[in-house]
C-alpha cells in the first residue's frame, strides 16, 4: 500500500465526523447570527467575543487530556483562584510582577501535582473525589488568605496579556497565545508515542499496564499539567479583571468540562481531540454572543446552552440507534 | 441410596466455535454424593450451569423425578429445590450472612410488607447451628474465614430446602482441617437424603466422601464408576485418556545460555519457594491446575504483583522487577492469561494495538511514524494470518480468535529475550494454533526463552523442552520431554502422595485463607 493510502485510511477510521458536526454547527451559529444582527460581523467585535472566555481555554486543552485518560479534575476553577489570590498577595509583598506570574504557574503546578499523587499513586482513590476535596480545599486556602479583600493595582503592561493586540492589527494576544498552546497540545496528543499512551490507558487501564506503559506516572503527569494550565489561566483572568478575588472562575471547572465533552472528549475514556475542543470553544463563544446582541437574559443562556449540549453530545447516540435499526430486522 | 431425582439425557452444548458438551448423559440419586472430575475446559463447569439454569442445552432433556423439565433461568431451577455453591463464595461481603442467606426470598409481613428481620436472624442461626457452626449472622460475610464463607452459602442453599446442592471446587480454599469438617457437613446432608454434586480436582475429596464419580473429558462422558470400584490410577488415565496425534512442531534445540533463573520467589497466599531455570533456545512448560499459582508466578516475573521473597536474574544478574516496565526493559514479555481484559484496546485500531508496547521504538525525532507502525502491523498479520480488511480497523471488529492472534503479535513485535506465554492457544482454532506453536518453536530457534503456562496435556507434552509441574503454590517436579508423560504430569498436579500432600496442603491453605 502507497503512504498515501496510509494517510487516507487514517483519517477515515479517526472520528473526523465529530469535527465536522462542531463545523456545521458553527457556520449555522455564524449565518443565525449575522441574520439577527448587523454589528456581529464587525472584526473588533468578532475578535473581542472569541477571545471572552479564552483564558479558561487553556484549561480545556489539557482537560481534554484528562477525560481522554478516563480521569476527570473538578479542582481547576479552584486552583485559579488560588493561583490568581497567592500572584497578586506576592506581589503586593514586593516581588516584581514577572516573578508573580510564575508563582501563579509554581501554584497551579503545585496543586495539579498534589492532586496527581494522590489519585495516581493510592490504589482505589478516584479523581472524581480528590478533585472535589480539591475544589473545597484551594478555593478554601484563597479565602482564608484574602476573605472578601480584593487586590489590584498591577503595572499597566500587565493588562496587555488579556486586552491587548498584536502591533494593532486587532489579533488579540491571548487569541494567539492560546492557538500556540492549541497547536502544542494537539500535536503531542495526535502525533506523539505520549498521546498514543493518553489514548490507550483511556480505553483500557488494565491492558496499558500490562503493555509496559508507565500508567501511573502518565496520570501524574496529566493532573500535574493540568495544574499548570489552571495556573495559566489565572495569569490571564487576572490580567482581565485587573484584580483579584478568591470568587473569580466560580464555575469554570463544569464550563472547561462541557467544552471539552461538546468537542468530542467522552468521560469515559479513549476518546477526545484537541481540534474538537478548540471548535466547541468557538461554538460556545458565537451561541453566547449572538444570544448577547439579541439581549438574551443570562438564565435563558444557561437553559439553552444547556439544551445545545446535551443534543450535540445524544447525536452520535442516535447516529448509532438509526444504523442498529435495520441490521436487528 | 435410592429413587433417581435427576436425569440428565443427552445434553451437549455449543458455544460460538466450541463445543462445550456432546450428548452427556449423567443422573443423580437421592442421598448420594456424585464426584464430577475431568481435565480443565472438559466440560463440567458448562454441565452444573445447565442444571442450574444458567446455561440452556442445545440438545437432550433433563428430568426431575421422572417428570421432564426445563430450566429456562436459575429461579425456575431453584423452585426444583437445586442449589448451587460457587467456588468463589461471599457475593456480598458487607452484607450480614442473614441478608446474604435471604437476600432472594426474605420473610416479609404479608399485610405491612416490612422485613421481618428477627425471624430472619432467628431461622439463619438454626441454619448455622444445625452445620455445626457458631456465628453470629450479623456479622458480615466478607468477615468470615473461606470455610465460614462457604458454610454460609450451604446454609444459603438449605433455606431454600434444596434437595439437590451443587458445589464447585468447595474444598479449593480449604485447609485439611476445614475440609475434613466440609466432608462431616456433606456427608449429614446425605443422611438427611440431600444429594450433593460436587466439582473437584482433589482425589482426596473423592476417596473420602463420593459414592460415584463421572468423569468428563473434552466435552463428552467418559463414564460414571462407584468410587469403591475405580482405582485412582484408572480414575487419571479416564480424565487425560487421549491419545497425542497432533503434530507439534518443536525443533529440538541444544540449549545455549542462561535466561532466567529464579530461586525461592515466594509470595505469601499464593506461591512459595518456586525455583527454576530457563535458557536460551528453550521451551519450558509450566503445567498444573487452574489456580495452583502458575499465573501468579508468571505476574511476579512480570511485575504486576511482585514477590514477597526470592531472587531473579536475568543473564546471571540478579535483578528486580517492581512494574511491567522493569519486565519489559529487560526484555521479559508476558502474554496475560484475560486477552479481553488484560491484552486489548478493543476499539482501538489493529496497528495501535499492536505497536502500543514498541511505540518509542518507531517514532522519528519523537513523532510518531504512521508508516513504520503500518509497516510493522501488515508483517504481523501476515506472520499470525489475522483476517482482518486492513490494519487500520478497530480491534472490536475482529472475531474472538482473530482478536487472540493480535495480543499475540503485539508480544511478538516487541522483539523480546523471555516470552511468558500464559494458556497461548487457548480458544484459538486449530489453525492458528499451529501457527502459534510454529513461531514459539522459530522463536526458541532464534535464541529467545519461553516459558509457557498450559492446561492442555498435548501442548505442555508435544512443545515443552522441559516440563514444570505446580501444584498448590508450590513447584512438584521438573521433568525432561522424554521423561514426562499425561499421567506423570497429571499425578504430580494432584499430588497424589498422600503424605506430601497433607503437609504442603496445612501451608497453602493457611496462606489462601488470609
Amino acid at each position: 500500500m502507497a503512504l498515501e493510502t496510509v494517510r487516507v485510511q487514517r483519517v477515515r477510521t479517526s472520528a473526523f465526523r465529530w469535527e465536522w458536526l462542531l463545523l456545521v454547527l458553527i457556520a449555522g451559529t455564524f449565518f443565525v447570527n449575522s441574520r439577527i444582527s448587523p454589528h456581529f460581523l464587525r472584526y473588533t467585535s468578532l475578535m473581542s467575543a472569541l477571545s471572552v472566555f479564552l483564558e479558561a481555554g487553556f484549561m480545556v486543552l489539557s482537560m481534554v487530556f484528562i477525560l481522554v485518560a478516563g480521569d476527570i479534575d473538578v479542582s481547576v476553577a479552584s486552583i485559579v483562584a488560588l493561583a490568581s489570590v497567592l500572584m497578586s498577595l506576592s506581589y503586593k509583598a514586593g516581588l516584581p510582577m514577572g516573578l508573580a506570574m510564575l508563582v501563579a504557574l509554581g501554584v497551579g503546578t503545585g496543586c495539579g501535582y498534589l492532586n496527581g499523587l494522590l489519585i495516581s499513586r493510592i490504589p482505589n482513590l478516584s479523581a472524581i473525589i480528590v478533585t472535589l476535596a480539591g475544589f473545597s480545599l484551594y478555593r478554601g486556602i484563597a479565602y482564608i488568605l484574602l476573605g472578601d479583600r480584593a487586590v489590584g493595582g498591577f503595572p499597566s503592561w500587565y493588562s496587555y496579556l488579556a486586552w491587548g493586540d498584536i502591533g494593532g492589527t486587532g489579533i488579540p494576544f491571548i487569541l494567539v497565545a492560546f492557538l500556540a498552546c492549541a497547536l502544542v497540545y494537539g500535536l503531542v496528543l495526535h502525533r506523539t508515542s505520549f498521546g498514543r499512551k493518553v489514548f490507550a490507558i483511556g480505553t483500557n487501564r488494565i491492558a496499558a499496564v500490562f503493555s509496559g506503559i508507565p500508567v501511573a506516572r502518565i496520570r501524574h503527569t496529566l493532573f500535574t499539567l493540568n495544574g499548570l494550565m489552571a495556573g495559566v489561566a489565572a495569569i490571564f483572568l487576572t490580567s482581565k479583571l485587573g484584580s483579584s478575588r478568591p470568587n473569580v472562575a466560580t464555575g469554570y471547572e463544569l464550563e472547561v468540562i462541557a467544552i471539552a465533552v461538546l468537542g468530542g472528549a467522552s468521560p469515559s475514556g479513549g476518546k477526545g481531540s484537541i481540534a474538537g475542543a478548540c471548535l466547541a470553544l468557538v461554538l460556545m463563544r458565537l451561541l453566547r454572543y449572538g444570544m448577547g446582541l439579541r439581549n438574551v437574559p443570562g438564565q435563558v443562556m444557561m437553559v439553552i446552552i444547556g439544551i445545545v449540549l446535551i443534543c450535540v453530545v445524544m447525536f452520535p447516540n442516535l447516529l448509532a440507534a438509526r444504523k442498529r435499526r435495520p441490521a436487528g430486522s | 441410596m435410592g429413587e433417581r431425582i435427576l436425569e440428565l439425557r443427552g445434553i451437549s452444548k455449543f458455544f460460538p466455535g466450541i463445543r462445550a458438551l456432546e450428548r452427556v448423559d449423567f443422573d443423580l440419586e437421592e442421598g448420594e454424593i456424585h464426584a464430577l472430575v475431568g481435565e480443565n475446559g472438559a466440560g463440567k463447569s458448562t454441565l452444573i450451569k445447565i442444571i442450574t439454569g444458567v446455561h440452556q442445552p442445545d440438545e437432550g432433556e433433563i428430568f426431575w423425578r421422572g417428570q421432564r423439565v426445563t430450566f429456562p433461568n436459575p429461579t425456575v431451577a431453584s423452585r426444583y429445590q437445586i442449589a448451587a455453591v460457587y467456588q468463589q463464595p461471599a457475593s456480598f461481603p458487607h452484607l450480614t450472612i442473614t441478608e446474604n442467606i435471604f437476600l432472594s426470598h426474605p420473610f416479609v409481613h404479608p399485610l405491612s410488607r416490612r422485613l421481618r428481620w428477627r425471624e430472619m436472624h432467628k431461622r439463619a442461626q438454626e441454619l448455622l447451628e444445625s452445620l455445626g457452626a457458631e456465628i453470629d449472622p450479623l456479622n458480615p460475610v466478607g468477615a468470615l474465614s473461606a470455610a465460614q464463607q462457604q458454610i454460609v452459602e450451604i446454609a444459603k442453599a438449605l433455606s431454600i430446602h434444596a434437595r439437590i446442592l451443587i458445589m464447585d471446587e468447595p474444598t479449593a480454599a480449604l485447609t485439611r482441617r476445614e475440609a475434613e469438617e466440609l466432608y462431616r457437613i456433606m456427608m449429614k446432608l446425605k443422611s438427611q437424603g440431600t444429594s450433593i454434586i460436587f466439582i473437584s480436582h482433589r482425589f482426596e475429596d473423592i476417596y473420602e466422601v463420593a459414592d460415584r464419580v463421572t468423569v468428563l473429558r473434552d466435552g463428552k462422558k467418559v463414564g460414571t464408576w462407584m468410587v469403591r470400584d475405580i482405582a485412582e490410577q484408572d480414575l487419571i488415565r479416564a480424565m487425560v485418556g487421549r491419545e497425542i496425534t497432533q503434530l507439534f512442531p518443536k525443533a529440538q534445540v541444544t540449549p545455549g545460555k542462561e535466561l532466567l533463573r529464579v530461586e525461592g520467589l515466594s509470595r505469601v497466599g499464593y506461591f512459595s519457594n518456586v525455583s527454576f531455570t530457563l535458557h536460551a533456545g528453550e521451551i519450558l512448560g509450566m503445567s498444573g491446575l487452574v489456580g495452583s499459582g502458575r499465573t501468579e508466578v508468571a505476574h511476579a516475573l512480570f511485575g504486576i504483583a511482585p514477590a514477597d521473597r526470592g531472587k531473579i536474574f536475568v543473564e546471571g544478574k540478579e535483578v528486580t522487577i517492581r512494574s511491567p516496565m522493569d519486565a519489559i526493559a529487560l526484555g521479559i514479555g508476558y502474554l496475560p492469561e484475560d486477552r479481553l481484559q488484560q491484552g486489548l484496546f478493543l476499539p482501538m485500531s489493529i496497528t495501535d494495538n499492536i505497536t502500543i508496547a514498541v511505540l518509542d521504538e518507531l517514532t522519528r525525532h519523537g513523532w510518531l511514524c504512521p508508516e513504520r507502525e503500518y509497516e510493522v502491523a501488515t508483517k504481523m498479520l501476515e506472520l499470525l494470518q489475522i483476517k482482518a480488511p486492513t490494519v487500520f480497523h478497530p480491534v472490536s471488529s475482529l472475531s474472538g480468535g482473530n482478536q487472540q492472534k493480535v495480543v499475540v503479535a503485539k508480544l511478538l513485535a516487541a522483539r523480546l529475550r523471555i516470552l511468558i506465554l500464559d494458556e497461548p492457544t487457548h480458544g484459538v482454532d486449530v489453525g492458528a494454533k499451529a501457527a502459534i506453536h510454529q513461531i514459539m518453536s522459530d522463536l526458541a530457534r532464534e535464541g529467545l526463552g519461553i516459558l509457557m503456562i498450559s492446561s492442555e496435556m498435548p501442548e505442555i507434552l508435544g512443545m515443552s523442552d522441559r516440563i514444570l509441574v505446580m501444584c498448590e503454590g508450590r513447584v512438584s517436579g521438573i521433568l525432561t520431554r522424554e521423561e514426562a508423560t499425561q499421567e506423570k504430569l497429571m499425578e504430580m498436579a494432584v499430588n497424589i502422595d498422600r503424605g506430601r500432600f497433607r503437609k504442603t496442603q496445612e501451608v497453602v491453605g493457611a496462606g489462601h485463607g488470609i
